[in-house]
């Protein structure tokens, strides 16, 4: 399969044009039982656009995510990704489909190098037929190349045992550089890590939009959500209380949002 | 722009420690040296040591721990254990003894045999990967089922004659082809060589330690962990097969009570060259030179006159050290 890359949007116009929504969804709603985690909510994602996606512990976060990451079907509504049905049955379609996930717990094997994580379950491999070994050195080599685009400090032959927390994050965000990823769905990036290290996991994220990428936010951190986002979509009670540019909302508001005393905007 | 080039395949070729502070950390390094200077001290000491006689017994003795210990390797990189290796090596065993002893040729003894091991390994796998049981406890149940089916299938007998194709199966285990080293020995290294490869340079051995490291990350990152799992298994099963033909043929005899208590000198060569039982590290090497440490104690004692009894101490012991020298270097890396 191939991927046509995203058109990177230019910023001159951002504002007045509307870009084709590289992820949309319409009316999703998903229940669990008599459980109904998210109700009827759609959305549109854009290439190149940071969405800061927030709300409480089970507002319906994660539920939305998973449903984008394949993990869990919808129950009901549709997803469309550049204008064609989306259907997902588990998270390895979701990845063929150009949607990439950064655990928060990062899913990184401590006792191998940080170019074996990156390339985990891809491995490069050279060689014919079915005598094929690893290629170290390719793995190494693009490795490389990719924390260096994050102007990252992590070294490929570095175990990931030894690393940074901020180290981490960016040998779990190289994976999604890996293919030509389209939207990149980030749970908690900042949750667990030093505030220097905060600083260099938003600048990751800058350097995956500046290519174009499209980034979901998923955060309970304010600070981060207005320093790095475009857009914030606030949740509460399974419902989108809220959908709006950064620069047309202030924390105080989106404060409001997420505990309920703002009903909606 | 040149300068940043050079920087980056700078990084890249940056590794985190030279070849020689990475062996000085390595535990089956000093088991190397371990092994080495007991074996200078013994020649010294006593005269029996140094006689080919004596290595030859040596090599073939290490070799049956070792070729269980390289399967067992692959199981304990992925965080499990398998308990059932000295009762699948009497099964098997009783298996070639009883289908040549019923008059079959060679090959098909050895293929019903390594089709019983293969077999275990993959019930072993599939309730471990599959139906989530404890590895410790599915082995365990495997370690009492498959020793009482090699008295089922024997009649608890000893078998000694292997029908048509007796002289070859004496030969396969028991002969030295090859510039005299015992044929085990030459099973050893062949086996060895193809776990090495296998561990450092296929997406497979990637896989298994990944699945050491962290199983969750490597389910999310779409490594096959449940088929992998089962294949470790089949494998360490598959190992402790194929000891079991290459010893049958050395004794030219198969008793009920061949490998018993075998899987602790095999876990125990694993973890003294280097394995941790918490999964994600281990090496074929280190599986080789904690068997040969445990025969060379052995038959050092023996030499040396000291009772019989002490063996276990000194085994127990050296487990210890090999574990203590693991601690302090955990311990530095903390502070």
């Amino acid at each position: 399969m191939t991927f046509q890359p995203n058109v990177i949007p230019d910023p001159s116009h951002g504002e007045a044009r509307r870009l084709v929504a590289v992820l949309e969804l319409t009316n999703i709603s998903k229940h669990f039982g008599a459980i109904q985690a998210v109700n009827d909510v759609s959305l549109s994602i854009e290439p190149g656009q940071v969405v800061g996606l927030m709300g409480d512990n089970g507002a319906g976060k994660s539920t939305l995510v998973k449903m984008i990451a394949g993990n869990f079907r919808p129950s009901h509504g549709s997803m469309q990704m550049d204008g064609k049905e989306l259907i997902l049955h588990k998270p390895v379609e979701a990845r063929q489909h150009g949607i990439e996930i950064v655990h928060q717990d990062l899913a990184l094997c401590n006792n191998l190098t940080a170019a074996a994580n990156v390339y985990l379950g891809r491995e490069l491999r050279r060689g014919v037929g079915p005598f094929r070994i690893l290629d170290y050195a390719a793995m190494y080599k693009r490795a490389g190349q990719i924390f260096a685009e994050l102007k990252s400090e992590t070294r490929p032959r570095d175990l990931v045992k030894q690393m940074s927390g901020g180290q981490r994050q960016a040998v779990a965000i190289a994976r999604t550089m890996l293919s030509q990823a389209k939207i990149v769905l980030m749970d908690e990036p900042t949750a667990a890590i030093s505030v220097r290290q905060v600083a260099e996991v938003l600048n990751l994220i800058r350097h995956l939009r500046d290519q174009g990428i499209a980034v979901v936010l998923i955060s309970h951190r304010m600070p981060d959500v207005f320093d790095v986002a475009d857009r914030v979509i606030v949740m509460r009670r399974g419902r989108k209380v809220a959908d709006k540019r950064i620069a047309s909302s202030s924390p105080e508001e989106v404060t409001g949002l997420i505990t309920g005393a703002i009903e909606q905007v | 722009m040149s300068t940043m080039a050079v920087t980056l395949d700078q990084t890249i070729a940056q590794k985190q420690h030279s070849f020689f502070s990475r062996m000085f950390a390595s535990q089956t390094f000093w088991v190397v040296i371990a092994v080495i200077l007991a074996c200078i001290f013994l020649s010294f000491a006593t005269d029996a040591f140094a006689t080919q006689k004596n290595l030859y017994n040596i090599t073939r003795n290490i070799t049956f721990v070792a070729i269980i210990a390289l399967g067992m390797t692959f199981v304990i990189i992925t965080g499990g254990i398998d308990l059932s290796v000295g009762s699948v090596l009497c099964l098997s065993s009783m298996v070639l003894a009883v289908t040549m002893h019923a008059g079959y040729s060679i090959e098909i003894g050895i293929l019903a045999s390594i089709a019983t091991a293969l077999a275990i390994g993959a019930f072993n796998g599939i309730l471990i990967a599959y139906l989530g049981f404890p590895p410790f406890v599915v082995t365990l149940g495997m370690l009492s089922i498959a020793r009482s089916l090699a008295m089922v299938a024997s009649n608890n007998t000893v078998v000694f004659q292997f029908g048509p194709d007796h002289d070859k199966l004496l030969a396969l285990g028991g002969g030295a082809w090859v510039f005299g080293i015992a044929n085990p020995v030459l099973y050893m290294i062949l086996l060895a060589l193809i776990t090495g490869f296998t561990l450092r340079w296929t997406k497979f051995g990637r896989h298994i330690f990944a699945i050491g490291g962290n199983e969750h990350a490597a389910t999310l990152t779409g490594v096959p962990v449940k088929q992998i799992k089962v294949a470790v298994y089949m494998i360490s099963a598959l190992a402790a097969g194929i000891a079991g033909i290459v010893q049958t043929g050395w004794l030219g005899a198969v008793t009920t009570n061949l490998g018993t208590g075998m899987e602790l000198q095999v876990i125990a060569a694993t973890v003294i060259g280097g394995a941790n039982l918490a999964g994600g590290v281990g090496t074929a090497f280190g599986a080789i030179v904690g068997a040969a440490l445990i025969e060379v104690i052995r038959n050092s004692l023996g030499l040396l006159g000291i009772n019989a009894f002490w063996q276990g101490v000194f085994i127990g012991g050296a487990i210890l050290l090999a574990v203590l020298f693991d601690r302090i270097r955990n311990f530095r890396r903390n502070d």
